[in-house]
């Protein structure tokens, strides 16, 4: 049972990374791709009926983690307490620029809300990039469950810690060059035109450089908490979301060198979920790690709530996903084939 | 003020007060969308269609706001009330990761297609989507009442081994008697924010002369939502909530009628001030034995006052409940002459000749947000000094690891965030109310 919602929390932050991930991959390239308002618009179009949906995983996936582990959702959230209300505020801002961009027409308006976004969506896959590193990394808890630490502090591994050291910075460039490839993939597939053939020039470019980084921080991973690839190595699950993720490597550089887009957006898909459900199962049971003492790390067995609270849970969980399939499922086919710029009044 | 503790309920008290703001007008706004989208499709008059059409337009501009206020929220219970969310997650976890599942993601798929999508899909499919965001904003209202009624009435819960609460019935947790009677309230005050500004559109419309008949039907639903929804929230569900409060919360009554002697024919005070040191009310004007009666139905019932209370069981803000108390009755007592003088007219066909009352109705709009926000103050400070109602003190129940230099920080960036968000939320409100409902594809 806590097995199964170790799963069920991890999935549902994994799909959240896929989805957010390609409205801020889209954001990221959102000023450099489009020129024009009109091509702006264009983007806008592909993702505005499907920001506000994804961006709900993270709700639902934060709900999961405070039904199941909410000693777990306690420390980390008033332990990184600066840092996620600067994601909070990224985000209000953000959905604000989307949402009321085309309200009016007029250039400085809509110049400030494109900034705005195109901001806002390069700082948050940096800021939650390095919230996961500092989940990988470890935090300094202590016997009383708790911790908080700075932004910052010498920018190193080592005690005392803070939210941003090159390890986490590096973890947070790596989401930002992997979501920039993901919303490239996703722009690719869904627009046509100029914005269509920015992006994907980028693409190639892109998948490279998620390759280097990788490369470096799965090197710079095994030096700041080598138990992870203990973990890993033991874990025959972690050995399946290894291939997922190689394999959607392959599956986008095959099809962005033969055009197949939407093919490419689901290989960049997979290598993130497959990515991070690889983090989950090796570190499992920790869900967030002491720097000082490993018995202080609160794992999924010691934060869970009981046994009747995850069996209720379960239930209503598993008449609510195949609903929430069901909604994404009519939203992709009522906006099916490539996205357009409104008239004006009439969309994004 | 050096205290924590005073940082992250002034925090959340102002995030939760700004928030809410916009949701109560959505959830009362998205009820009438629907009657309109439903009404269009029946008769196919063209007036309901564009009517809903500068409503929906309203409407997403006040659920954006909803949207992204809301986020902060949901990540507070963790940043700032580590220890309570710690020691509950076993119970409400269920309810805020449900409102997630069953709410959010509803209204998220339907809301583009509500906003945007008239042209491109068909009538019913829209009716559909306004019919999604009606049910979606109104679930999620239950789940987070549901939550908060944890907090105020705590049942279907076990002390776990480790000492932190545990859901031990599912459904008494859920239709927690409190949450019904608390839910029914809130959204029937929703629906009169909804209707008084539906109607001071509608009124100001009429009075300049503009936007016939969309604004003659903007008065009219209004109007009649807002007697009914006027009239619903202070009997029976405000009323219940009374009997509720007195009840359970007895010391919390006490202190909403600054009641310091106990005693039968307890009066309800019009008006006064709490002069709290000295254990009286400074400059009453009462009704005898009114308060008795709201609170047991009898007017000779006794009322406990506060004096029979031990002091560190009363309310910490005796003076700031009395009078988010008091403004709220006190409104709902005007809502209900205003909207029924108002339905008198629009019966008698003379509304949109009896200019004075139309004067009214156009700048009577930012009241029930005011009496909602009282309301929500009542219930909640009512409720200390307890985060949860008889088990956890609110001073025990935050992250004691996060400093007062880190809260007031946030709340100095939140304070600046939406001073910005709240000038650029008017002008487009005041946009669209001078554009009128027209539609915007035409350049102007």
């Amino acid at each position: 049972m806590v097995e199964l919602w170790f799963w069920l929390v991890s999935v549902m932050v994994a799909i959240y990374a896929v989805m957010d991930g390609f409205d801020f991959g889209a954001g990221i390239h959102h000023l450099t791709a489009a020129k024009t308002n009109e091509e702006r618009r264009t983007i806008l179009a592909a993702i505005g009926p499907l920001w506000d949906g994804n961006e709900v995983w993270l709700l639902a996936g934060g709900g999961a983690m405070f039904l199941a582990f909410p000693r777990v959702l306690a420390a980390g959230f008033s332990g990184f307490y600066l840092a996620f209300f600067m994601v909070v505020w990224a985000l209000i801002l953000r959905g604000i620029a989307i949402e009321f961009r085309s309200h009016v027409q007029d250039g400085i308006w809509r110049s400030f809300w494109d900034g705005t976004f195109g901001f806002a969506s390069t700082l948050l896959p940096v800021l939650l990039g390095a919230a996961l590193g500092n989940v990988i990394r470890g935090v300094p808890l202590d016997g009383t469950g708790y911790f908080n630490i700075p932004l910052f502090t010498h920018f190193g591994t080592a005690n005392p810690v803070g939210v941003l050291d090159w390890y986490t910075v590096l973890v947070g460039v790596f989401a930002l060059v992997t979501l920039a490839l993901h919303g490239a993939l996703f722009l690719a597939w869904k627009t046509e035109g100029p914005v269509h053939d920015r992006v994907a020039r980028r693409a190639l470019p892109l998948w490279i450089a998620v390759i280097g980084i990788w490369i470096v921080a799965t090197l710079a991973t095994r030096a700041v908490n080598p138990g992870l690839f203990a973990g890993f190595a033991k874990a025959p699950l972690a050995w399946f979301f290894l291939l997922v993720y190689l394999a959607g490597l392959a599956l986008a550089f095959w099809g962005l060198r033969k055009g197949r887009w939407l093919l490419a957006f689901l290989g960049s898909g997979a290598f993130i979920l497959g990515l991070l459900a690889a983090t989950a199962a090796s570190v499992f049971p920790v869900m967030l790690g002491s720097t000082l003492d490993p018995k202080f790390s609160l794992t999924a067995y010691n934060s869970s709530v009981g046994a009747h609270g995850l069996r209720t849970g379960l239930v209503w969980w598993f008449i609510g996903f195949p609903i929430v399939l069901g909604y994404f499922a009519l939203l992709f086919h009522i906006h099916r084939g490539k996205a357009k710029a409104a008239a004006e009044g009439e969309g994004y | 003020m050096g205290d924590p503790v005073f940082w992250h309920r002034l925090q959340f008290g102002f995030t939760a007060s700004f928030h809410y703001i916009f949701p109560q007008l959505t959830m009362g706004l998205a009820l009438l969308i629907a009657v309109f989208k439903y009404l269009g499709l029946r008769t196919g008059e063209a007036v309901y269609n564009d009517a809903a059409r500068f409503w929906i337009r309203v409407f997403g501009i006040n659920f954006a706001m909803g949207v992204v206020t809301g986020i902060p929220l949901e990540f507070q219970f963790g940043t700032n009330w580590a220890r309570f969310s710690s020691y509950s997650g076993g119970v409400i976890g269920q309810t805020l990761a449900m409102e997630g599942m069953f709410a959010f993601f509803l209204e998220s798929s339907f809301l583009g297609l509500l906003i945007w999508g008239e042209k491109k899909i068909s009538p019913r499919l829209h009716f559909i989507a306004a019919l999604a965001l009606f049910v979606g904003s109104w679930l999620s209202g239950y789940f987070i009442i549901a939550t908060n009624a944890f907090m105020q009435h705590p049942v279907g819960y076990t002390l776990g081994p480790d000492g932190t609460l545990q859901i031990a019935s599912f459904w008494r947790f859920l239709l927690n008697p409190w949450a019904i009677v608390q839910y029914l309230h809130n959204m029937m005050g929703a629906v009169v924010t909804g209707a008084f500004v539906m109607a001071a559109v509608g009124a100001f419309w009429t009075l300049k002369g503009l936007h016939q008949p969309v604004a003659r039907l903007s008065l009219k639903a209004g109007v009649i939502a807002g007697l009914l929804g006027s009239l619903l929230v202070a009997f029976p569900t405000g009323d219940l909530q009374g009997k509720l409060v007195a009840k359970h919360q007895p010391v919390a009554l006490a202190a909403m009628e600054g009641r310091f002697e106990s005693g039968p024919y307890a009066e309800l005070n019009l008006i006064g001030q709490p002069n709290v040191p000295e254990g009286k009310i400074d400059n009453p004007i009462r009704l005898p034995g009114l308060l008795s009666f709201i609170a047991y139905g009898s007017f000779s019932a006794e009322v406990k006052g506060l004096n029979d209370f031990p002091r560190d069981q009363w309310p910490t803000s005796i003076e700031l409940l009395y009078y988010g108390f008091h403004i709220m009755v006190g409104l709902g007592t005007f809502f209900i002459l205003l909207m029924g003088l108002s339905s008198l007219q629009l019966w008698r066909r003379k509304l949109e000749q009896t200019r004075i009352l139309l004067w009214v109705l156009a700048f009577a709009f930012p009241f029930p947000f005011i009496a909602n926000t009282a309301g929500w103050m009542t219930a909640e400070l009512g409720r200390q000094p307890w985060l949860i109602y008889g088990l956890m003190r609110t001073s025990e129940g935050t992250s004691h690891l996060v400093h007062g230099g880190q809260t007031v920080f946030t709340l100095i960036g939140f304070a600046g965030i939406y001073f910005v968000l709240g000038v650029l939320y008017l002008y487009l409100m005041i946009r669209e109310v001078a554009h009128g409902p027209a539609s915007h594809g035409v350049a102007h």
